[in-house]
């Protein structure tokens, strides 16, 4: 009765990424309908789908919803994906928000001016090896356990490798002194769900290019 | 046995704001630890008591929990705040997620240059005109109910009110066009715990003056 999500958004990473990630680690089906222009984002505000006339917005259970967080917690919670209580949930929120904070600078990094771009790689890579990863693999020392949480798979396990494998497509040396976090990614990586997704053909979306970035450019008039 | 919540951040609104206001509105009693000097925040970071380096900090309940995002799920799942099954938490998460893009803008604004800060106002003042207020109007429009979700207090509710005070500082007589969300104010203003908020020699901070800003800057070497 309850058909498959559908998700509305431009045919590139951008903030809906992890949101499929999500899905397909979840092993969730999921349909996805392109905003390829300008006009195909008018056509989603008239029709009233997106209640601050936004993208992301997925269609799942009977709701529009927008807002990434909102989806994502969604996904997680119905999925089992969340921690077993309020607490586990709080440790789940905290690392996510600051995977979320550095995968943020990563986002815009296409779309800075130019003349600020290596200002920005420098601090991204600075905050990476100084300031995120670190933590996490402080977590994972503190307890010696393969999952970040409750001994357990938990979103946060998944949008963490997620980030991982960004921050690797930026510079593969970043990893380098992060031997926790290598297994990590290897033992999330080698879940049946993730290892599909990981494989060409997926719904898993190339790195940004200028050709997208022009795109996006012209769907979001910025 | 457990003590009350201590609040790590400067004597400013910033990003603690919102949760000063929802652990007022949970009537929950809590400490405060202001940071006064950059000193005071290298202090915490050597302690190794804020994970990714940053306020807000919140001990609570044997955590040492950042990431306002975190905090605030933390304290609205508590004290129930936060609907009565993962479809209310959907709606309410698109809620608060709108008001939280709404609140960047009003982070943003404090690092503003003042030849800038005009525009910016402007700017805060259209969005909630035209996007923010009359999504939340139609919500409210929609069931008729005394409250954003589930006929019930929530997080929303609160996060909304708190959203309608600032603008309202910018812009007292924006609420004119926006009967629900006036009612909403005034209804969620009169609930015990709010009402204590709301008057003189509670903890709610005023709006950020220069001298503020100055420290902020001096704390955080802006």
């Amino acid at each position: 009765m309850a058909g498959k999500p559908k998700l509305h958004y431009f045919d590139g990473r951008g903030r809906m990424e992890s949101i499929r990630w999500l899905l397909a680690a979840a092993g969730v089906e999921f349909e996805e309908k392109f905003v390829d222009t300008s006009d195909d984002l008018e056509k989603l505000r008239n029709d009233g789908s997106l209640m601050f006339q936004q993208v992301p917005m997925v269609e799942i259970d009977g709701m529009n919803l927008v807002q990434s967080r909102a989806i994502l917690n969604y996904i997680a919670a119905k999925y089992n994906l969340y921690g077993k209580d309020i607490k586990e949930r709080a440790l789940i929120d905290m690392y996510t928000e600051g995977i979320a904070d550095l995968n943020e600078m990563i986002l815009l990094l296409p779309i800075s001016p130019p003349d600020q771009k290596d200002a920005k790689i420098t601090l991204i890579k600075d905050r990476t090896v100084n300031r995120y990863l670190p933590a996490f693999e402080k977590v994972l020392k503190s307890h010696g356990q393969d999952y970040l949480v409750g001994n357990t798979l938990s979103r946060a396990d998944i949008q963490l490798i997620e980030l991982l494998y960004s921050v690797e497509e930026l510079d593969p040396s970043l990893l380098a002194n992060f031997p926790l976090l290598k297994a990590l990614k290897t033992r999330i990586s080698n879940v049946p769900t993730v290892k599909k997704f990981l494989q060409p053909g997926s719904q898993r979306k190339p790195p940004v290019d200028e050709k997208l970035i022009e795109k996006a450019r012209k769907i979001f008039k910025f | 046995m457990a003590g009350k919540p201590k609040l790590h951040y400067f004597d400013g609104r910033g990003r603690l704001d919102s949760i000063l206001w929802l652990l007022a509105a949970a009537g929950v009693e809590f400490e405060e630890k202001f940071i006064e000097t950059s000193k005071d925040l290298e202090k915490l970071r050597n302690d190794g008591s804020l994970m990714f380096q940053q306020v807000p900090m919140v001990e609570i309940d044997g955590m040492k929990l950042v990431q306002c995002r975190a905090i605030l799920s933390y304290i609205a799942a508590k004290y129930n705040l936060y609907g009565k099954d993962i479809k209310e938490r959907a709606l309410i998460d698109m809620y608060v997620e709108g008001v939280a893009d709404m609140n960047e803008m009003f982070i943003f604004l404090l690092i503003t240059p003042p030849d800038e800060k005009g525009a910016k106002i402007a700017q805060i003042k259209e969005k909630a005109a035209n996007r923010y207020f009359p999504a939340f109007e139609k919500v409210l429009k929609s069931h008729g109910q005394d409250y954003l979700v589930g006929n019930t207090l929530s997080r929303a509710d609160i996060q909304l009110v708190e959203l309608l005070y600032s603008v309202e500082e910018l812009d007292p007589g924006i609420l004119a066009n926006f009967p629900l969300l006036k009612a909403l104010k005034t209804r969620i203003s009169n609930i015990p715990t709010v009402k204590k908020f709301l008057q003189p020699g509670s903890p709610r901070k005023p709006p950020m003056d220069e001298k503020c800003l100055l420290k902020v800057k001096e704390i955080f070497q802006l």
